[in-house]
């Protein structure tokens, strides 16, 4: 079986929930302590939401100088699948995996709530079985989830198809309604939404075609592999 | 020697802050007329100890840059004082 590692930052707290989703997907998880200096032999990353470090001077800025980030930072060079979901995606804007950043939302209101997005681009690692246009009702549970960037950087994610999911009502104030993008090869994907709260067999389950697209991923990645 | 350091950090121009837009419109229905521009960010204060100030300089930007702000959305104005690590 396929497994994901799971990144847990003192403050993380939906990895058990992301490891619950990813075996309803059919991955195995493992869990990865932020003060490991490798993320040992998984096919994906993780990292889940939550508040690092408690969130001190800003979300992720302390996480993304946590030993393991060096491994990650290696495993996502190599190609290897790396998604961010909330305090996850705010780490790895901040350790420069993807550009932008998180600021705060507008009205500076907490927000825990169930918004609708659409994914528009099925070129990242987490979106590549949906197709474009498809409309998912995901959680949301933050209070910096407002993406914002350099007017060149939106360019280049507009033109390059980086931007996967945006919010059908803009929550938060995020530029161009920006939920989640992903890097130029899109194997790092980072997004607001909780996918991993939405695998739910009595309630919401749109975030199992994002599973499944990550499953396909890994697959992906490793009949490329057997072949090259 | 010894420098003490206040590293302010503020949104950058352009950058929404809605705890300043906020805060403005609270000092508004205060009656207070004619504020503006209301930004908030954050204060840093530490000691740093290097051979002068130039150098000490030098380490806190790279620090400023590497990691007391995120340059995507911050900026920060820095004052150093030869004063033993009194307050600025």
């Amino acid at each position: 079986m396929r497994t994901a590692g799971i990144v847990v930052f003192p403050g993380s707290n939906c990895e058990h929930d992301v490891a619950e989703a990813l075996g309803m997907a059919g991955m195995g998880a493992r869990m990865i302590w932020h003060g490991d200096a490798g993320v040992g032999d998984v096919d994906a990353l993780v990292l889940p939401g939550g508040f690092a470090h408690g969130d001190y001077l800003r979300p992720g800025a302390i996480a993304r100088f946590s030993p393991v980030m060096a491994a990650v930072e290696a495993f996502a060079r190599e190609g290897g699948p790396v998604i961010g979901i909330c305090n996850g995606f705010q780490v790895l804007t901040e350790a420069g995996l993807l550009p932008g950043a998180l600021r705060q939302n507008c009205g500076l209101k907490f927000l825990c709530t169930t918004v609708r997005t659409r994914v528009d681009s099925g070129r990242s690692a987490l979106t590549c079985s949906v197709a474009t246009g498809t409309r998912l009702s995901l959680p949301i549970n933050h209070f910096s989830g407002a993406y914002t960037c350099a007017p060149d950087t939106l360019a280049e994610l507009r033109s390059e198809e980086r931007i996967v999911l945006r919010y059908l009502d803009n929550p938060n104030g995020s530029l161009d309604d920006i939920a989640g993008i992903c890097s130029p090869a899109g194997n790092v994907v980072g997004l607001m939404p909780h996918p991993e709260r939405a695998c739910d067999p009595l309630g919401l389950q749109d975030g199992i075609p994002l599973w499944a697209g990550l499953v396909a991923t890994v697959a992906g990645v490793a009949e490329a592999t057997r072949s090259a | 020697m010894r420098f003490s350091v206040l590293v302010e950090v503020r949104p950058r121009e352009g950058i929404a802050n809605p705890e300043g837009a906020t805060i403005q419109r609270a000092v508004a229905g205060l009656g207070y007329q004619g504020v503006s521009d209301v930004r908030v960010g954050k204060a840093i204060r530490f000691a740093v100890e290097a051979p002068d100030e130039a150098a000490a300089r030098a380490q806190v930007g790279e620090l400023c840059q590497r990691f007391l702000t995120n340059p995507v959305i911050e900026d920060a104005d820095v004052s150093v004082g030869a004063n033993g690590g009194q307050r600025a």
